[in-house]
Protein backbone atom coordinates (compact mmCIF):
# COMPACT_ATOMS: atom_id res chain seq x y z
CA UNK A 1 0.00 0.00 0.00
CA UNK A 2 2.98 2.26 0.97
CA UNK A 3 4.23 1.61 -2.40
CA UNK A 4 1.16 2.28 -4.19
CA UNK A 5 0.76 5.71 -2.18
CA UNK A 6 4.64 6.67 -3.18
CA UNK A 7 4.20 5.91 -6.52
CA UNK A 8 0.77 7.82 -6.96
CA UNK A 9 2.29 11.15 -5.00
CA UNK A 10 5.15 10.99 -7.56
CA UNK A 11 2.65 10.85 -10.95
CA UNK A 12 0.82 14.15 -9.00
CA UNK A 13 4.12 15.84 -8.51
CA UNK A 14 4.71 14.91 -12.40
CA UNK A 15 1.63 15.60 -13.44
CA UNK A 16 1.05 19.06 -11.74
CA UNK A 17 1.77 22.39 -13.26
CA UNK A 18 4.57 23.97 -12.08
CA UNK A 19 4.17 26.42 -9.40
CA UNK A 20 7.13 28.07 -8.52
CA UNK A 21 9.08 27.58 -11.67
CA UNK A 22 8.53 29.44 -15.15
CA UNK A 23 8.18 27.92 -17.92
CA UNK A 24 11.33 29.22 -19.68
CA UNK A 25 13.56 28.11 -17.23
CA UNK A 26 12.03 24.70 -17.18
CA UNK A 27 12.21 23.64 -20.80
CA UNK A 28 15.50 25.89 -20.89
CA UNK A 29 16.97 24.43 -17.79
CA UNK A 30 15.76 20.77 -19.19
CA UNK A 31 17.57 21.15 -22.31
CA UNK A 32 21.05 22.43 -20.80
CA UNK A 33 20.82 19.29 -18.17
CA UNK A 34 19.79 17.28 -21.06
CA UNK A 35 23.21 18.27 -23.16
CA UNK A 36 24.91 18.22 -19.74
CA UNK A 37 23.78 14.40 -18.82
CA UNK A 38 24.27 12.96 -22.62
CA UNK A 39 27.25 14.90 -23.11
CA UNK A 40 28.62 13.28 -19.83
CA UNK A 41 27.10 9.98 -20.43
CA UNK A 42 29.27 9.69 -23.63
CA UNK A 43 32.04 11.15 -22.14
CA UNK A 44 31.62 8.34 -19.85
CA UNK A 45 30.75 5.97 -22.39
CA UNK A 46 34.41 7.17 -24.47
CA UNK A 47 36.36 6.54 -21.47
CA UNK A 48 35.65 3.25 -21.11
CA UNK A 49 36.13 2.42 -24.98
CA UNK A 50 40.09 3.28 -24.33
CA UNK A 51 42.95 0.71 -24.58
CA UNK A 52 44.13 2.46 -21.28
CA UNK A 53 41.17 1.56 -19.61
CA UNK A 54 41.35 -2.03 -20.41
CA UNK A 55 44.62 -2.25 -19.07
CA UNK A 56 43.75 -0.78 -15.99
CA UNK A 57 42.38 -4.08 -14.86
CA UNK A 58 45.40 -6.30 -14.18
CA UNK A 59 44.06 -9.07 -15.99
CA UNK A 60 43.88 -7.51 -19.06
CA UNK A 61 47.37 -6.01 -19.01
CA UNK A 62 48.96 -9.16 -18.45
CA UNK A 63 47.28 -11.41 -20.31
CA UNK A 64 45.19 -10.39 -23.53
CA UNK A 65 47.53 -6.87 -24.16
CA UNK A 66 51.25 -8.59 -23.67
CA UNK A 67 50.30 -10.97 -26.10
CA UNK A 68 48.97 -8.33 -28.39
CA UNK A 69 52.52 -6.23 -28.18
CA UNK A 70 53.81 -9.08 -29.61
CA UNK A 71 51.73 -9.14 -33.02
CA UNK A 72 51.74 -7.29 -36.37
CA UNK A 73 48.20 -5.01 -35.20
CA UNK A 74 50.62 -3.74 -32.40
CA UNK A 75 53.83 -2.81 -34.13
CA UNK A 76 54.59 -2.64 -38.07
CA UNK A 77 56.17 -0.92 -41.09
CA UNK A 78 53.64 1.40 -41.23
CA UNK A 79 52.79 2.76 -37.90
CA UNK A 80 49.18 1.84 -37.30
CA UNK A 81 47.79 0.33 -33.90
CA UNK A 82 44.47 -1.63 -33.45
CA UNK A 83 43.73 -0.94 -30.03
CA UNK A 84 41.66 -3.17 -27.78
CA UNK A 85 38.09 -1.17 -28.78
CA UNK A 86 38.55 -0.93 -32.10
CA UNK A 87 38.51 -4.92 -32.62
CA UNK A 88 36.04 -5.31 -29.66
CA UNK A 89 33.97 -2.61 -29.26
CA UNK A 90 31.86 -2.34 -32.62
CA UNK A 91 31.84 1.54 -33.95
CA UNK A 92 28.29 2.04 -34.35
CA UNK A 93 26.46 3.62 -31.67
CA UNK A 94 23.37 1.27 -31.24
CA UNK A 95 26.10 -2.13 -31.51
CA UNK A 96 28.28 -0.33 -29.15
CA UNK A 97 24.96 0.17 -26.40
CA UNK A 98 24.23 -3.41 -26.89
CA UNK A 99 28.09 -4.79 -26.64
CA UNK A 100 28.76 -2.37 -23.66
CA UNK A 101 25.56 -3.85 -21.66
CA UNK A 102 26.97 -7.24 -22.49
CA UNK A 103 30.15 -6.04 -21.06
CA UNK A 104 28.85 -5.97 -17.66
CA UNK A 105 29.01 -9.31 -17.34
CA UNK A 106 32.81 -8.60 -17.28
CA UNK A 107 32.40 -6.24 -14.44
CA UNK A 108 30.79 -9.48 -12.33
CA UNK A 109 33.99 -11.17 -13.82
CA UNK A 110 36.42 -8.55 -12.18
CA UNK A 111 34.53 -8.35 -8.97
CA UNK A 112 34.67 -12.12 -8.07
CA UNK A 113 37.68 -13.07 -9.91
CA UNK A 114 36.92 -14.92 -13.04
CA UNK A 115 40.08 -14.57 -14.49
CA UNK A 116 42.25 -13.11 -11.13
CA UNK A 117 45.17 -15.30 -12.02
CA UNK A 118 46.77 -16.47 -14.78
CA UNK A 119 46.19 -19.75 -14.76
CA UNK A 120 42.36 -19.12 -14.22
CA UNK A 121 43.08 -17.46 -17.91
CA UNK A 122 44.55 -19.87 -19.62
CA UNK A 123 41.66 -22.18 -18.37
CA UNK A 124 38.97 -19.94 -19.56
CA UNK A 125 40.55 -19.09 -22.58
CA UNK A 126 38.80 -21.41 -24.83
CA UNK A 127 35.91 -20.46 -23.91
CA UNK A 128 36.51 -16.33 -23.53
CA UNK A 129 38.08 -17.12 -27.94
CA UNK A 130 34.49 -18.64 -28.72
CA UNK A 131 32.77 -15.63 -27.43
CA UNK A 132 35.02 -13.39 -29.81
CA UNK A 133 34.79 -15.94 -32.90
CA UNK A 134 31.33 -16.19 -32.74
CA UNK A 135 30.31 -12.10 -32.49
CA UNK A 136 32.91 -11.95 -35.61
CA UNK A 137 31.28 -14.66 -37.14
CA UNK A 138 27.46 -13.16 -36.71
CA UNK A 139 28.30 -9.67 -37.22
CA UNK A 140 30.63 -10.88 -40.83
CA UNK A 141 33.76 -9.21 -38.62
CA UNK A 142 32.62 -6.12 -38.72
CA UNK A 143 35.63 -4.96 -36.81
CA UNK A 144 38.09 -6.23 -38.49
CA UNK A 145 36.49 -4.35 -42.05
CA UNK A 146 36.49 -1.35 -40.13
CA UNK A 147 39.93 -1.19 -41.58
CA UNK A 148 40.01 -4.54 -43.79
CA UNK A 149 37.70 -3.74 -46.54
CA UNK A 150 37.11 -6.03 -49.37
CA UNK A 151 36.44 -3.53 -51.65
CA UNK A 152 39.51 -2.00 -51.30
CA UNK A 153 42.00 -5.02 -50.78
CA UNK A 154 44.23 -5.51 -54.13
CA UNK A 155 44.59 -8.94 -53.97
CA UNK A 156 46.99 -8.33 -57.30
CA UNK A 157 49.81 -7.04 -53.96
CA UNK A 158 49.02 -9.83 -52.48
CA UNK A 159 51.05 -13.25 -52.05
CA UNK A 160 49.91 -15.55 -54.73
CA UNK A 161 49.05 -17.90 -51.54
CA UNK A 162 46.69 -15.13 -50.30
CA UNK A 163 45.55 -13.77 -53.13
CA UNK A 164 43.66 -17.10 -54.08
CA UNK A 165 42.36 -17.95 -50.86
CA UNK A 166 40.24 -14.52 -50.50
CA UNK A 167 39.38 -15.08 -53.83
CA UNK A 168 38.20 -18.23 -53.11
CA UNK A 169 36.40 -17.57 -49.67
CA UNK A 170 36.34 -14.09 -48.87
CA UNK A 171 34.95 -12.80 -52.30
CA UNK A 172 32.46 -15.36 -52.93
CA UNK A 173 30.94 -14.38 -49.05
CA UNK A 174 31.51 -18.15 -48.21
CA UNK A 175 33.61 -17.15 -45.06
CA UNK A 176 34.38 -14.14 -42.64
CA UNK A 177 37.66 -12.71 -41.99
CA UNK A 178 37.51 -14.69 -38.35
CA UNK A 179 37.06 -17.77 -39.88
CA UNK A 180 40.79 -18.24 -40.95
CA UNK A 181 42.35 -15.31 -39.25
CA UNK A 182 41.93 -16.83 -35.86
CA UNK A 183 44.46 -15.97 -32.69
CA UNK A 184 45.81 -12.69 -34.96
CA UNK A 185 46.56 -10.43 -32.10
CA UNK A 186 46.33 -13.19 -29.01
CA UNK A 187 47.73 -16.31 -28.48
CA UNK A 188 45.04 -19.16 -29.42
CA UNK A 189 43.46 -21.82 -26.76
CA UNK A 190 43.38 -25.74 -27.39
CA UNK A 191 42.22 -25.75 -30.73
CA UNK A 192 41.66 -29.26 -30.77
CA UNK A 193 38.64 -29.95 -33.26
CA UNK A 194 38.48 -26.09 -34.79
CA UNK A 195 39.42 -26.32 -38.08
CA UNK A 196 40.64 -24.00 -40.35
CA UNK A 197 38.55 -21.86 -42.17
CA UNK A 198 39.74 -22.98 -45.81
CA UNK A 199 39.41 -26.69 -44.88
CA UNK A 200 36.40 -26.74 -42.90
CA UNK A 201 34.53 -28.01 -46.06
CA UNK A 202 37.08 -30.56 -47.67
CA UNK A 203 37.66 -32.07 -44.26
CA UNK A 204 34.62 -33.49 -43.74
CA UNK A 205 34.88 -36.01 -45.89
CA UNK B 1 98.25 -18.65 -34.60
CA UNK B 2 102.16 -17.90 -33.65
CA UNK B 3 101.45 -14.50 -33.38
CA UNK B 4 98.46 -14.42 -31.31
CA UNK B 5 100.33 -16.43 -28.82
CA UNK B 6 102.86 -14.20 -28.46
CA UNK B 7 100.88 -11.19 -28.15
CA UNK B 8 99.21 -13.54 -25.07
CA UNK B 9 102.91 -13.93 -23.82
CA UNK B 10 102.98 -9.92 -23.60
CA UNK B 11 100.03 -9.72 -22.36
CA UNK B 12 100.63 -11.85 -19.27
CA UNK B 13 104.67 -10.55 -19.10
CA UNK B 14 102.54 -6.91 -18.90
CA UNK B 15 100.15 -8.00 -16.50
CA UNK B 16 103.00 -10.23 -13.73
CA UNK B 17 104.12 -6.29 -12.34
CA UNK B 18 100.53 -5.71 -11.61
CA UNK B 19 100.27 -9.28 -9.65
CA UNK B 20 103.38 -9.27 -7.70
CA UNK B 21 102.50 -6.09 -6.48
CA UNK B 22 99.30 -7.74 -5.04
CA UNK B 23 96.92 -5.49 -6.86
CA UNK B 24 94.60 -8.78 -7.17
CA UNK B 25 92.11 -6.77 -8.53
CA UNK B 26 93.71 -4.39 -10.94
CA UNK B 27 95.48 -7.00 -12.39
CA UNK B 28 92.52 -9.42 -13.56
CA UNK B 29 91.13 -6.53 -14.94
CA UNK B 30 94.44 -5.74 -17.05
CA UNK B 31 94.63 -9.69 -17.92
CA UNK B 32 91.25 -9.48 -19.25
CA UNK B 33 91.59 -6.54 -21.37
CA UNK B 34 94.99 -7.58 -22.46
CA UNK B 35 93.22 -10.67 -23.53
CA UNK B 36 90.51 -8.81 -25.31
CA UNK B 37 93.90 -6.47 -27.11
CA UNK B 38 95.08 -9.49 -28.20
CA UNK B 39 91.97 -11.25 -30.05
CA UNK B 40 91.21 -7.46 -31.12
CA UNK B 41 94.76 -6.54 -32.85
CA UNK B 42 94.41 -10.24 -34.47
CA UNK B 43 91.60 -9.33 -36.14
CA UNK B 44 92.08 -5.11 -36.46
CA UNK B 45 94.96 -2.95 -37.02
CA UNK B 46 97.54 -2.88 -34.16
CA UNK B 47 96.69 1.15 -34.33
CA UNK B 48 93.37 0.39 -33.04
CA UNK B 49 95.49 0.51 -29.70
CA UNK B 50 96.86 3.00 -29.62
CA UNK B 51 95.51 4.97 -26.71
CA UNK B 52 96.04 4.31 -23.25
CA UNK B 53 94.65 5.02 -19.58
CA UNK B 54 95.83 4.36 -15.90
CA UNK B 55 93.61 2.13 -13.49
CA UNK B 56 95.32 2.27 -10.44
CA UNK B 57 98.74 3.96 -11.94
CA UNK B 58 98.90 0.92 -13.79
CA UNK B 59 99.06 2.18 -17.85
CA UNK B 60 95.95 0.17 -19.91
CA UNK B 61 95.09 0.03 -23.11
CA UNK B 62 91.54 2.09 -23.66
CA UNK B 63 90.56 4.77 -26.58
CA UNK B 64 89.88 3.21 -29.60
CA UNK B 65 89.53 -0.34 -27.67
CA UNK B 66 86.69 -2.47 -29.53
CA UNK B 67 84.76 -2.71 -25.59
CA UNK B 68 84.69 1.27 -26.26
CA UNK B 69 83.77 1.97 -29.67
CA UNK B 70 80.27 2.84 -30.59
CA UNK B 71 79.94 0.65 -33.73
CA UNK B 72 76.44 1.57 -35.48
CA UNK B 73 73.47 -1.54 -35.96
CA UNK B 74 73.58 -3.22 -38.76
CA UNK B 75 70.30 -3.05 -40.70
CA UNK B 76 67.99 -5.59 -40.24
CA UNK B 77 66.94 -7.80 -43.38
CA UNK B 78 63.95 -8.49 -45.14
CA UNK B 79 62.33 -11.75 -45.38
CA UNK B 80 61.48 -13.34 -48.50
CA UNK B 81 58.32 -14.38 -48.66
CA UNK B 82 57.61 -14.71 -52.46
CA UNK B 83 55.85 -18.35 -52.30
CA UNK B 84 58.53 -19.23 -54.20
CA UNK B 85 60.15 -23.11 -53.52
CA UNK B 86 63.74 -23.10 -53.43
CA UNK B 87 65.99 -25.87 -54.76
CA UNK B 88 67.87 -27.86 -51.86
CA UNK B 89 71.06 -28.40 -51.63
CA UNK B 90 71.01 -31.94 -50.70
CA UNK B 91 68.20 -34.66 -50.56
CA UNK B 92 67.61 -34.38 -47.03
CA UNK B 93 67.37 -30.37 -46.45
CA UNK B 94 64.89 -29.71 -44.55
CA UNK B 95 63.04 -27.21 -47.30
CA UNK B 96 63.09 -23.73 -46.98
CA UNK B 97 59.96 -21.72 -45.68
CA UNK B 98 58.89 -19.49 -48.35
CA UNK B 99 56.89 -17.40 -46.58
CA UNK B 100 56.38 -15.16 -43.97
CA UNK B 101 55.86 -16.85 -40.49
CA UNK B 102 55.47 -13.73 -37.87
CA UNK B 103 53.41 -14.82 -34.89
CA UNK B 104 53.30 -18.14 -35.98
CA UNK B 105 52.01 -20.20 -32.86
CA UNK B 106 53.77 -23.54 -32.24
CA UNK B 107 52.76 -25.18 -28.92
CA UNK B 108 50.49 -27.70 -27.45
CA UNK B 109 47.47 -25.76 -28.48
CA UNK B 110 48.04 -25.09 -31.68
CA UNK B 111 50.60 -26.07 -34.71
CA UNK B 112 49.45 -23.04 -37.16
CA UNK B 113 52.10 -24.48 -39.37
CA UNK B 114 50.19 -27.69 -40.04
CA UNK B 115 47.02 -25.72 -40.31
CA UNK B 116 48.12 -25.78 -43.83
CA UNK B 117 50.13 -28.92 -44.43
CA UNK B 118 48.82 -30.93 -42.28
CA UNK B 119 47.65 -34.38 -44.17
CA UNK B 120 43.75 -33.21 -44.03
CA UNK B 121 44.53 -29.34 -44.47
CA UNK B 122 46.37 -29.24 -47.73
CA UNK B 123 42.84 -29.78 -50.06
CA UNK B 124 42.05 -26.56 -48.71
CA UNK B 125 45.19 -24.82 -48.60
CA UNK B 126 47.07 -26.10 -51.26
CA UNK B 127 50.26 -26.24 -49.37
CA UNK B 128 52.61 -29.13 -49.59
CA UNK B 129 51.86 -31.96 -46.97
CA UNK B 130 54.57 -32.44 -44.61
CA UNK B 131 56.24 -35.58 -45.63
CA UNK B 132 55.77 -39.16 -44.54
CA UNK B 133 58.92 -38.80 -42.51
CA UNK B 134 57.03 -36.91 -40.18
CA UNK B 135 55.10 -39.60 -39.13
CA UNK B 136 57.55 -41.72 -37.90
CA UNK B 137 58.44 -41.75 -34.52
CA UNK B 138 62.16 -42.75 -33.35
CA UNK B 139 61.51 -46.41 -33.68
CA UNK B 140 60.70 -45.94 -36.83
CA UNK B 141 57.15 -46.82 -36.65
CA UNK B 142 54.66 -44.82 -38.48
CA UNK B 143 52.04 -43.06 -36.83
CA UNK B 144 48.57 -42.24 -38.17
CA UNK B 145 49.53 -38.31 -37.95
CA UNK B 146 52.59 -35.79 -37.67
CA UNK B 147 55.43 -37.65 -35.01
CA UNK B 148 55.84 -35.72 -31.58
CA UNK B 149 59.58 -35.19 -32.41
CA UNK B 150 58.96 -33.70 -35.66
CA UNK B 151 55.91 -31.66 -34.19
CA UNK B 152 58.18 -27.99 -33.76
CA UNK B 153 58.53 -26.79 -37.67
CA UNK B 154 60.90 -24.35 -36.88
CA UNK B 155 63.62 -26.58 -35.25
CA UNK B 156 64.36 -27.40 -39.11
CA UNK B 157 62.54 -25.24 -40.94
CA UNK B 158 63.74 -21.71 -41.49
CA UNK B 159 62.66 -18.78 -43.64
CA UNK B 160 65.33 -17.19 -45.64
CA UNK B 161 66.39 -13.54 -45.38
CA UNK B 162 67.66 -10.97 -48.34
CA UNK B 163 70.96 -10.58 -46.00
CA UNK B 164 74.20 -11.89 -47.97
CA UNK B 165 76.38 -14.68 -46.54
CA UNK B 166 79.01 -13.13 -43.47
CA UNK B 167 81.61 -15.46 -44.84
CA UNK B 168 82.30 -16.69 -48.18
CA UNK B 169 80.46 -20.38 -49.10
CA UNK B 170 82.15 -22.63 -51.35
CA UNK B 171 79.50 -25.20 -50.80
CA UNK B 172 78.99 -27.16 -54.65
CA UNK B 173 75.96 -29.78 -54.29
CA UNK B 174 76.35 -33.58 -55.38
CA UNK B 175 76.09 -33.18 -58.95
CA UNK B 176 78.40 -30.30 -59.47
CA UNK B 177 81.17 -32.05 -57.17
CA UNK B 178 80.57 -35.64 -59.46
CA UNK B 179 80.46 -33.27 -62.91
CA UNK B 180 77.63 -33.89 -63.63
CA UNK B 181 75.86 -30.69 -63.52
CA UNK B 182 75.98 -28.03 -65.86
CA UNK B 183 74.56 -25.42 -62.96
CA UNK B 184 77.91 -25.15 -60.53
CA UNK B 185 75.80 -22.24 -58.76
CA UNK B 186 72.75 -24.13 -57.79
CA UNK B 187 73.88 -24.25 -53.76
CA UNK B 188 74.28 -20.36 -53.54
CA UNK B 189 71.26 -20.09 -55.84
CA UNK B 190 69.15 -22.28 -53.24
CA UNK B 191 70.19 -21.08 -49.89
CA UNK B 192 70.59 -17.21 -50.25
Amino acid sequence: MTIRGAVLGLWRLFARPSVHFGLGFLTLGGFIAGVVFWGGFNTALEATNKEAFCISCHEMRDNPYEELKQTIHFTNRSGVRATCPDCHVPHQWTDKIARKMQASKEVWGKIFGTIDTREKFLDKRRELAEHEWARLKNNNSLECRNCHSAESMDITKQNPRAAKMHETYLFTGENTCIDCHKGIAHRLPDMHGIEPGWSMKTSQK
Amino acid sequence: MKTRFLIAALALLAGAPALTAGIATVGIATGVTAARAADASAADSPQELAGTGTVGGIKVPSANHPITRDDPAEATHREITDDQRRARNYADQPPLIPHAIRDYQIDLNINKCLTCHDRRNTEGSQAPMISVTHFQDRDGQTLGTVAARRYFCTQCHVPQSDAQPIVPNSFRDFDAVLGHSPTQGLGQGGAK
